[in-house]
C-alpha cells in the first residue's frame, strides 16, 4: 500500500531546470475501500446509492494513471475492480432471474459492496478522534521509571497473575519439596505421566472444585518428586494459554487462586 | 496528609498507579483515597502548578501541564513518531473488535495488516490475545495498557461509541484538557 504514496522517481528524474515542475497532487489511500468512499463522497450520494458505472469507470481511472505513473498496484485494487465490474454488469442484466434472494425480494448487487464499505467507514470515522488524542497526550511528559532504583520495586498490579508471579510461586514450591538433598548417585525412574494426563487430571480436580478455584499450590500434591512438580506447572502453563483456566491473586503476595473458564459456545460474541 | 502522601506515591511511581495500590499504600479505603486524589488534582491546579494528577490507563499519574510542551520540547529531544493512518485505522479495528484475528482485520480494511501488526506490537500498543479456535488456529490480538496511556485515556469505555454513517466529532479525553477539573464518570465506572 505504501508504493502509492510515493511518485516513481522517474516522474521527478533527469528534468531540465527552468521553471517549477508541475505538481501532482496523487492522493493517498489506504486500500481500495478507501478510494471508493473518496469516489463515492465526491459525487455527494450516498454509500447504498452508489452510481456504480460512473464509479467504476473512476476507479478504473485512477488505476489507470498510477499504471501510467509505474506505480506498482496492489493486488487488494484488482479484487475491488473486478468486483465492481462484476456488480455492473450485473446490473445490466435488469431481469437475470439469478438476482432474486431467497426471500424472493429483489437483492442488489450492490449490497455486499455497500455493506462492506459502511462497516469500514465507520471505523474510520473513529481514526481523527484517535487523531486528536493522540495530538493532546503528545502534549504532556511523564516520569519515567525510576533507573538505579533496585531498592524499590514498583507492585504488581493487581488482577491476574502474570507469568512471574507463577513462577516465583513455583520456585516456592521446589524448595519446600527439598528435591535438592538427593545423592547424586539416585536415580529417577522415567515416569508414564504425560502432559496431557496431568491437564486431563488439573481440569478433573477444578471441575470438582467448582466456581471456588483451588490454591494455586494445593494442586501440587506434596511431597512427590520434581519431575511431578515440573510437569504439574508445565500442564497449568499450557492451560492458561489454552485458556481454559485462569490465575487470579487479588492482593500482592497473596495465593493465586486457579479457576476452570467455563467452556465458551463456539462463535459467541467477544 | 492523605493529599501529600499521595503525591510522594505518584512522584516515584514512573507508571500509572492503580487506586488500589494507592489505598494498599496508604492504608485506607479506595473512596477514601478518591477523594483525595480528586483534592489533589483540584490542588494542583489551584497553586498553578506545571504538574497535574490524570486518571490514566487504568490508573492514576502526574503528568505535565500541556501549556509547558514547547519548553519541554527545547530541552529534551522528542523521540517516537506518530502512527501511520494504516496503523491508526487497524489500531482503531482492534480496539473496538478485540481479540481479533488478521484476516478479520483485513476483510475490514480490504489491505493486508502484516507489517502494520508488526509495528503496532513493536510499539506495544496491542499484544497477542491468543489463538482462535478456528481452522488455522489463527492469533487474536487485543490492546494494551500503553495503547490507553498513548491515547491518554484510563479505559476502553471512553472511545466514541461507534456510529454509522457519521463521522463522529472528537471529544477530549477526559481529564486530559480539562485543568485537572474531574469530569463525570463514565457510566460503568
Amino acid at each position: 500500500m505504501n508504493a502509492l504514496t510515493s511518485a516513481s522517481p522517474e516522474t521527478t528524474a533527469g528534468r531540465p531546470p527552468g521553471p517549477p515542475a508541475p505538481q501532482f497532487h496523487i492522493p493517498n489511500f489506504e486500500g481500495p475501500l478507501d478510494l471508493l468512499l473518496h469516489l463515492i463522497r465526491a459525487h455527494e450520494v450516498e454509500i447504498s446509492d452508489i452510481p456504480i458505472a460512473e464509479i467504476t469507470q473512476q476507479y478504473l481511472a485512477y488505476m489507470e494513471m498510477w499504471e501510467a505513473l509505474d506505480l506498482t498496484i496492489a493486488g487488494e485494487y484488482v479484487v475491488i475492480a473486478a468486483t465492481l465490474i462484476e456488480i455492473k454488469s450485473r446490473m445490466l442484466l435488469p431481469q437475470a432471474p439469478a438476482v432474486v434472494g431467497e426471500d424472493g425480494e429483489e437483492e442488489d448487487p450492490r449490497a455486499e459492496l455497500v455493506a462492506r464499505l459502511r462497516e469500514y467507514q465507520i471505523y474510520k470515522g473513529t481514526v481523527e478522534t484517535l487523531r486528536a488524542w493522540e495530538e493532546l497526550r503528545r502534549e504532556l511528559f511523564f516520569r519515567g521509571a525510576l533507573e538505579n532504583a533496585d531498592d524499590y520495586i514498583l507492585p504488581v498490579p493487581a488482577g491476574e497473575a502474570n507469568v512471574q508471579q507463577l513462577f516465583q510461586a513455583l520456585n516456592r514450591l521446589l524448595a519446600e519439596a527439598g528435591v535438592e538433598d538427593k545423592p547424586i548417585t539416585s536415580v529417577t525412574p522415567r515416569r508414564r505421566l504425560s502432559l496431557r494426563m496431568k491437564m486431563a487430571e488439573i481440569v478433573r480436580k477444578l471441575t470438582h472444585a467448582g466456581p471456588e478455584g483451588m490454591g494455586f499450590e494445593s494442586l501440587f500434591v506434596l511431597p512427590c518428586p520434581r519431575y511431578d512438580i515440573v510437569l504439574t506447572f508445565l500442564a497449568l502453563l499450557e492451560l492458561l494459554r489454552m485458556q481454559r483456566v485462569r490465575a487470579d491473586q487479588t492482593k500482592l503476595l497473596e495465593p493465586i487462586k486457579v479457576t476452570l473458564i467455563p467452556e465458551l459456545q463456539e462463535g459467541s460474541p467477544r | 496528609m492523605t493529599e501529600a502522601a499521595l503525591e510522594c506515591l505518584l512522584f516515584i511511581a514512573g507508571e500509572p498507579v492503580a487506586l488500589a495500590d494507592l489505598a494498599r499504600a496508604l492504608q485506607s479505603e479506595e473512596a477514601e483515597v478518591e477523594v483525595a486524589l480528586r483534592s489533589l488534582q483540584a490542588g494542583l491546579t489551584e497553586r498553578g502548578s506545571g504538574l497535574q494528577l490524570l486518571r490514566i490507563a487504568g490508573g492514576w499519574q502526574l503528568a505535565t501541564r500541556p501549556e509547558y510542551a514547547e519548553v519541554i520540547g527545547r530541552l529534551l529531544t522528542r523521540g517516537g513518531s506518530k502512527l501511520s493512518r494504516a496503523a491508526m485505522e487497524t489500531l482503531a479495528i482492534i480496539a473496538y473488535r478485540q481479540p481479533i484475528t488478521a484476516p478479520e482485520m483485513e476483510a475490514v480494511r480490504g489491505v493486508s495488516v502484516g507489517s502494520v501488526l508488526k509495528t503496532l506490537l513493536e510499539r506495544k500498543l496491542i499484544a497477542e490475545a491468543g489463538r482462535k479456535a478456528t481452522l488455522g488456529r489463527p492469533m487474536q490480538y487485543e490492546t494494551t495498557t500503553d495503547f490507553l496511556h498513548y491515547f491518554g485515556i484510563a479505559e476502553l469505555a471512553q472511545l466514541p461509541t461507534l456510529e454509522a454513517d457519521a463521522v463522529p466529532a472528537a471529544p477530549v479525553p477526559a481529564e486530559v484538557i480539562t485543568d485537572g477539573r474531574p469530569l463525570p464518570e463514565p457510566p460503568d465506572a
